[in-house]
C-alpha cells in the first residue's frame, strides 16, 4: 500500500521539477508565452490576422530588426551597447543603394559584400572607441549616432534612390521566397543560430559573457578583453551593413533619413528578449523573440482596427504587460528552485 | 586624428560666421523697419496693367538648397520663363537647406543690382530682414514654393492650395474605382500640419452627393517612416477586407504603400494614389500597382514665378488682390488676398505622360 501511494507523488514531483527547469533553463519561454497570448487574441478577433500571407507580413517585418537586435544582444552581452546602429544601417542603405543606381553593372553580391564591411568599418570605429580609447559605449556610440548620419546625408545631398533606379534582380531579394518562407526571414534565421551557436559553443563567445559579468575578474581571467569587446562592436556593426541593404531591397526608396530612430526598437527588442542590459546573460534567440513580439504588436494594433492616436500608448503598455509578464515567470522559477533547494537540503 | 581635428575647426567656424551673419542682420532689422513701408507705398502707387514687359530684367533664383532636384527643375522653369520675355535668369543659393545661409546670398543680389528676386524661403522671418533691404533698393520680390512673412516680399507664388490637393486626391481615387467603395487614407503623422489639412478637405469633398457610395472607413498615419507605413499598409487591407482605394497624402506613405501593394495579391485591386514624385513612383505606375497620382509640376511654378517677377519689375502689377498678369504658357493669373498667386490644380501623373518629368 505504502508503495503504491508514494509512487504518483513521485512523479508528479518529477513533472513539476521538469518544468520548473524547462523554464528556468529557457529564459524565452516567458517571450513565447506572451507571443501566444497576442495571436491566439488577435486571430480571435481578426482570423485573416492568421492567414500565410499575414503571418510572411510579420516575419518579413520581423526580419531587419531581429537582424539588428542579434548583433545589439553581442555588445549588450559584454555590458556595453550600440546607439549607432541606425545610422550605420542608414548609410549602409544609401551607400549601396547608390552604387546600384549609378552602376547598374555591378554585380550585386558584391554591393552587399560592400555594405558589410562597410558595417564593419563602423563598426571598428565604435569598437576603437570603446575598447581602446575606454570612452563609455553610451556616449561614444551615441556620437557615432550622429557622426555616421552626418556622413550620409553629405553623401546623399539631398538625393533619393528609387525603386526605379534599382536593378529588378536586387530589389526582388526583399520580397521573395523560398519554400514559402521570405528570404530575408531566411538570411535572419541563419545569422541567429549562427550565432546562438557561437555563443553557446566557443570558447570566444563565452568570454563575451564573462566580460559582461564582472570585467575586471575577466581581465584577472586573462580574457583579452579589449579584443573581444572590439570583435562584438565590428560583428555589431557587419549584420547592421548586412541589415542595410536588406532595408534597401525591402523599401525600394532611400534616401539619408532611412533608419532613424531605429536603435530604440533595436534595443526594446533586446531588453523584451531578456537579454539583461547590464550584460552577462541573455541569449540572441531572446533578442530576436523580442523583435517578433514587438513587430507583432505592431501589425495587431493596425489590424484591430485600434484608434491611431492611441496606438503608441498601448503598445508601450503590451510592452510593459510582456516584461512584466516574463519577470513574473522568472521570479516564481527562482523561488520554485530556492524551494527545492530546500527540500533536497533536508 | 588629424582629420577630426580639421572638422571640429570647421565646424567652429562655421559656427561662428552663422553666428556673425545673425549679428548683422538683427543690427539691420531697424534700419530697415524705417525704409520698408515707404518703398512699399511707392510701389503701390503705380501699376500700369497696359505696360509692356521690359527687357533684359535680371531675375534670380534662390532656392532653399541647390543640388535639390525639386528646385533644379523649378529654377529652370523659370529660366526658360526669362528667356522667352528676354530677361536672363539665374539659380544661385547655398548648398544646405539653412536659413541663415541665404541672407548672404540675398546681400550680394543686392549689390549687383538684379531687377527682381525669387526665393524659396528657409525660415519665414530669417529673410525678412535682408529682403526689406532688397525692396528698399528697388528691387522686387517673389516668394514661391515657400513664403516668407508677408512684408518681406510681392507676391507669393503658391503651389496649391491645401483645397485643391485635398478634393483633387478625392477625385483622382473616385475615378480609379468608379465612385464606389471603402476607402482609406494612410497619412504622415497625426500631428502633420499640411497632411491633417487637407484630409478635411478630403473628408469635406466625400459629403458631395456623387461620393455617397463611397466610405472612408479609416485614417492610418505611418509617421513618414518606411516601416510604420508598411505595417499601416498592412492592417488596413487585412482589416478592410474588401477596401477599394487607399489615398496618401505623403511621399513617404505613398511609396511605402505602393512598394507594399506591388508585391501583394491585392496589386491593381486596390487603388493607391496620393501625392508622390514621378521618380520615385515611375516603377509602380508602370508595373501597374499605381493609376495616377499628382503632385503639382515644379517646373510651371518656377515659370510663372518669372513672370510674376517680370510683371512687377516692368510696374504691370504691384502686388495688391486682384491685379492680373500674363503667364506665357500658362495664360492669364490673378493675384489673390494677400499678395498670393496660386499655381493652379495640381499635374497628374499616370503611365502616359510620366516619363516627361524628371523629379
Amino acid at each position: 500500500m505504502t508503495a503504491t501511494a508514494t509512487r504518483p507523488e513521485r512523479i508528479t514531483r518529477n513533472g513539476g521539477r521538469r518544468l520548473v527547469d524547462l523554464v528556468a533553463r529557457v529564459r524565452e519561454l516567458g517571450i513565447l508565452a506572451a507571443l501566444a497570448a497576442l495571436f491566439g487574441v488577435t486571430g480571435a478577433v481578426n482570423p485573416s490576422f492568421l492567414t500565410y500571407g499575414s503571418l510572411r507580413d510579420i516575419l518579413l517585418n520581423t526580419a531587419i530588426v531581429a537582424m539588428l537586435a542579434v548583433g545589439q544582444t553581442l555588445v549588450v552581452i559584454t555590458r556595453n551597447v550600440d546607439l549607432s546602429v541606425s545610422s550605420v544601417v542608414g548609410l549602409s542603405a544609401f551607400g549601396g543603394a547608390l552604387v546600384l543606381a549609378d552602376n547598374p553593372g555591378v554585380p550585386i553580391p558584391l554591393v552587399i559584400a560592400g555594405c558589410v564591411a562597410l558595417g564593419a568599418a563602423c563598426g571598428a570605429v565604435n569598437g576603437l572607441l570603446v575598447g581602446a580609447a575606454k570612452v563609455p559605449a553610451l556616449v561614444a556610440t551615441l556620437g557615432t549616432l550622429y557622426a555616421f548620419r552626418g556622413i550620409d546625408y553629405a553623401v546623399a545631398g539631398g538625393r533619393q534612390v528609387n525603386a526605379a533606379d534599382m536593378p529588378d534582380g536586387f530589389l526582388s531579394l526583399g520580397t521573395r521566397s523560398v519554400l514559402g518562407v521570405p528570404l530575408l526571414a531566411l538570411v535572419a534565421l541563419a545569422v541567429l543560430l549562427v550565432v546562438g551557436w557561437m555563443l553557446r559553443n566557443l570558447r570566444s563567445g563565452r568570454e563575451l559573457y564573462a566580460i559582461g559579468s564582472n570585467p575586471e575578474a575577466a581581465v584577472l581571467a586573462g580574457i583579452q578583453v579589449r579584443r573581444r569587446i572590439m570583435a562584438a562592436f565590428v560583428a555589431n556593426g557587419a549584420l547592421a551593413g548586412l541589415a542595410g541593404v536588406m532595408w534597401a531591397a525591402r523599401f525600394g526608396t532611400v534616401d539619408a533619413t532611412v533608419a532613424t530612430g531605429k536603435e530604440l526598437d533595436v534595443i526594446a527588442a533586446v531588453v523584451v528578449g531578456g537579454v539583461a542590459i547590464f550584460g552577462g546573460s541573455g541569449t540572441v534567440y531572446g533578442a530576436a523573440l523580442g523583435a517578433l513580439l514587438l513587430a507583432s504588436i505592431t501589425s495587431a494594433l493596425a489590424v484591430l482596427r485600434v484608434d491611431a492616436l492611441a496606438q503608441t500608448a498601448i503598445n508601450g503598455a503590451l510592452l510593459i504587460a510582456a516584461i512584466v509578464l516574463d519577470r513574473l515567470l522568472a521570479l516564481r522559477v527562482a523561488a520554485a528552485l530556492r524551494r527545492r533547494r530546500f527540500h533536497d537540503d533536508n | 586624428m588629424m582629420k577630426m581635428r580639421h572638422t571640429a575647426l570647421l565646424a567652429g567656424l562655421v559656427l561662428m560666421t552663422a553666428a556673425c551673419g545673425g549679428g548683422t542682420t538683427r543690427s539691420d532689422v531697424q534700419q530697415q523697419q524705417s525704409s520698408a513701408p515707404a518703398a512699399t507705398a511707392a510701389s503701390s502707387a503705380a501699376a500700369n496693367p497696359n505696360a509692356p514687359l521690359k527687357q533684359g530684367l535680371k531675375i534670380a533664383f534662390l532656392p532653399k538648397q541647390v543640388n535639390n532636384p525639386y528646385f533644379t527643375i523649378a529654377d529652370n522653369g523659370g529660366i526658360e520663363a526669362a528667356k522667352e520675355f528676354g530677361g536672363e535668369g539665374k539659380e544661385v543659393g547655398p548648398s544646405d537647406a539653412n536659413a541663415s545661409s541665404q541672407v548672404s546670398y540675398i546681400n550680394t543680389l543686392i549689390q549687383q543690382k538684379q531687377d527682381a528676386i525669387v526665393i524659396s524661403a528657409n525660415d519665414p522671418n530669417a529673410v525678412v530682414p535682408a529682403l526689406k533691404q532688397a525692396r528698399a533698393a528697388g528691387i522686387k520680390v517673389v516668394s514661391y514654393d515657400s513664403d516668407t512673412a508677408p512684408d518681406g516680399r510681392d507676391i507669393f507664388v503658391n503651389q496649391a492650395s491645401a483645397e485643391d490637393l485635398g478634393r483633387t486626391e478625392v477625385q483622382l481615387l473616385a475615378e480609379q474605382i468608379g465612385h464606389k467603395g471603402k476607402i482609406a487614407i494612410l497619412s504622415a503623422t497625426p500631428n502633420a500640419t499640411n497632411q491633417n489639412t487637407w484630409i478635411e478637405f478630403m473628408k469635406d469633398e466625400l459629403k458631395k452627393p456623387e461620393y455617397k457610395d463611397m466610405e472612408l472607413v479609416k485614417v492610418a498615419y505611418g509617421n513618414d517612416d518606411d516601416q510604420k507605413s508598411f505595417t499601416e499598409t498592412q492592417g488596413l487591407l487585412r482589416s478592410y477586407p474588401d477596401l477599394a482605394g487607399i489615398i496618401s497624402p505623403t511621399t513617404v506613405g505613398i511609396a511605402a504603400a505602393a512598394r507594399y501593394l506591388s508585391d501583394s495579391p491585392y496589386k491593381g485591386k486596390v487603388k493607391l494614389t496620393g501625392l508622390g514624385t514621378p521618380n520615385q513612383l515611375r516603377k509602380f505606375v508602370k508595373d501597374g500597382t499605381i493609376d495616377a497620382f499628382e503632385l503639382w509640376n515644379p517646373a510651371d511654378l518656377g515659370y510663372l514665378s518669372a513672370y510674376a517677377a517680370a510683371a512687377l519689375a516692368s510696374g504691370q502689377i504691384t502686388g495688391a488682390e486682384g491685379e492680373k498678369f500674363k503667364a506665357g504658357k500658362l495664360g492669364e493669373y490673378t493675384v489673390g488676398a494677400k499678395g498670393e498667386v496660386l499655381l493652379g490644380k495640381p499635374t497628374v501623373f499616370n503611365k502616359d505622360n510620366i516619363d516627361d518629368f524628371d523629379f
